[in-house]
């Protein structure tokens, strides 16, 4: 089958920082495929090149079949960026963006000024269309953006960290739009950093961390590769991370996480019964138990588990 | 908001098969894109290209016009064709920071990954800012009449130099957009460019005569291009101009376009944002 993006050891560095480190991914057409990574992996580098913006210092990037570098013209036309930071003239209006948009696209100015008030009136900007994107907010210019790039009806969508600095409410609008453009049969490839984006939008995901892909499968895939179960735990008073982990590893080879709230640690377990000995091991060595739950992992959790096991791999 | 709904609806109704656009076209989007631009801000763009010389006219002739000509009205016919250039050169500024701010707001990127003739993203604003040169150089030279300035060479030698003048300010915008290629921030391109500006500007012959000031001041005022175009244009207007101070005035703004347009264009295709 032919894939929409196929990409083959992709390199990339700048002086002697290398920032993509050799990657491979194949996204299949019509899915929503979501590069999960925190600040500073690669994201972004990565994007620039699989769009055309960025020449690779080593491998290969098919988009539909069609050589990024040696046919950089033919894959514009079938692609779309919107980029980390709305990419809009502040100068002009809502409905003045979308139709130099379309009449960079070849459009008249007629059939420019229609498909620029449809869209207004899709991305709920129809009341604001006149007013300067200036006086945007961070939501509305969002929308604007994404509106942008479907002006075209692109088969390829690339959305850079679509929703950081969004309120939530916000948020949710701009998941809306990306749902709707699935359903359209655009293949959509979108970067963040946050896990439940990637978890809500994503039929497949890739973690990238310092350049390189960790791991790749689909929300349920990468969640069971974890662990099937999350055993989270709170204490009364604070308590020595390490200690716990000596306690749980000697007794029962399990691993612990730390979470943001210091008094919280998760354990990923394979069976319940793993989850039972652990607290009974607890109880045993006095450590001060306040609370425990037994759940599905978090992506965050897969995320943590799966830069920890990385570190730990660089650390030996 | 059903965004589904209307999106399927909406997308059937016009043609989806982008084509990649060509130089008239593009060029002729991007000028669009800079009119609306000026239109949607047009007070400022009015204060700016209007008022300005109107004051600086205002100010040399009446606070300096006695003490450097000995009169009001024998300044102006010696000033006039001077101002016209100092109005429209700083203007060129627009020209690096429209460039800078595309390039750092991203829209940049966008333009970069659409099937159309690239360069026509820079030069489409130029375009533009000939058409702000010619109003504000008319409506300086409104003032001008309205002060008392009579131009000798009559309305074919005002035409050739306000030509002339346009075609300069041309030249000047290429130096400034490869600033703006390669600025990190506009305000970065306005403080360089002014840097650059002014003290050609004032080193020049456009306020006083060179043959008032020393020798070695003298020789350095005499070979500003500033000053090579501003004897070319006073020339003109009071039809007097000599071949070689034309073919001077002309061969200042080939250099430039010669030598920036490439550069500027090479730099904008080349560039890698980060």
């Amino acid at each position: 089958m032919q894939y929409a993006i196929k990409v083959n050891n992709l390199k990339k560095s700048y002086n002697e920082n290398q920032v993509v480190k050799g990657i491979n991914l194949q996204v299949k057409k019509g899915e929503l495929f979501a590069l999960l990574g925190p600040n500073g992996a690669g994201k972004t580098t990565t994007i620039h090149m699989l769009s055309t913006l960025l020449k690779p210092d080593g491998g290969t990037v098919l988009i539909g079949g069609v050589d990024v570098v040696k046919n950089a013209k033919d894959v514009r036309k079938k692609i779309s960026l919107t980029g980390q930071f709305a990419a809009l003239d502040e100068g002009l209006s809502g409905l003045q963006n979308l139709m130099l948009i379309a009449k960079l696209h070849g459009y008249s100015n007629k059939q420019a000024r229609s498909i620029a008030n449809t869209l207004t009136q899709s991305f709920d900007l129809f009341e604001a269309r006149n007013r300067m994107v200036a006086n945007y907010s961070g939501g509305m210019r969002r929308r604007l953006d994404i509106a942008a790039s479907i002006v075209t009806q692109p088969d390829l969508i690339f959305l850079d960290e679509p929703s950081t600095g969004l309120d939530p409410q916000s948020r949710i609008q701009v998941w809306e739009v990306i749902r709707s453009l699935l359903k359209l049969g655009t293949t959509v490839l979108l970067t963040t950093q946050y896990l439940e984006e990637a978890d809500q939008l994503a039929d497949q995901i890739a973690v990238i961390n310092k350049g390189t892909i960790i791991a790749e499968g689909t929300p349920n895939e990468l969640k069971a590769s974890v662990g099937e179960k999350t055993l989270s735990f709170r204490l009364t008073k604070p308590y020595e991370h390490k200690k716990i982990c000596s306690i749980l590893a000697d007794q029962h080879a399990l691993s612990v996480f730390e979470d943001d709230d210091p008094l919280v640690f998760k354990i990923p377990v394979i069976e319940t019964r793993l989850a039972n000995d652990a607290i009974h091991t607890l109880l045993v060595n006095e450590v001060p138990l306040d609370e425990f739950a037994l759940g599905e992992p978090s992506l965050d959790e897969v995320f943590l588990a799966l830069t920890e096991s990385k570190h730990e791999e660089v650390v030996r | 908001m059903n965004i589904t709904k209307n999106l399927s609806e909406s997308l059937f109704t016009w043609d989806s098969s982008p084509k990649s656009t060509g130089a008239l076209k593009a060029t002729r989007t991007f000028i669009w894109r800079t009119v609306q631009n000026t239109k949607n801000n047009l007070f400022g763009y009015v204060f700016e290209a209007v008022l300005s010389p109107v004051i600086m006219l205002l100010i040399f002739s009446y606070l300096f016009g006695g003490a450097i000509a000995g009169s009001t009205n024998e300044y102006i016919q010696f000033l006039l064709p001077g101002i016209l250039i100092l109005t429209v050169v700083p203007l060129t500024v627009y020209s690096g920071t429209t460039i800078c701010l595309d390039i750092t707001k991203g829209v940049f990127n966008r333009f970069r990954t659409m099937p159309f003739w690239q360069p026509a993203a820079i030069f489409g604003p130029l375009i533009t800012d000939g058409l702000r040169y010619t109003i504000a150089l008319l409506s300086a030279l409104a003032i001008g009449f309205l002060l008392g300035f009579r131009p000798e060479g009559g309305l074919l030698g005002t035409v050739l130099a306000i030509l002339f003048i346009i075609f300069f300010a041309f030249s000047v915008s290429w130096i400034i957009s490869s600033i703006g290629v390669i600025a990190k921030r506009p305000e970065s391109v306005s403080g360089s460019s002014m840097m650059l500006i002014y003290p050609l500007m004032f080193a020049s012959n456009i306020l006083v005569d060179s043959a008032t000031m020393p020798k070695w001041i003298q020789v350095i005022v005499e070979l500003n291009p500033i000053s090579i175009v501003t004897s070319a244009v006073r020339g003109l207007m009071s039809g007097t101009a000599t071949t070689a101070e034309i073919l001077g005035g002309i061969a200042i703004c080939l250099f430039f376009i010669f030598v920036f347009a490439p550069i500027t264009i090479y730099l904008y295709l080349s560039k890698n944002n980060r």
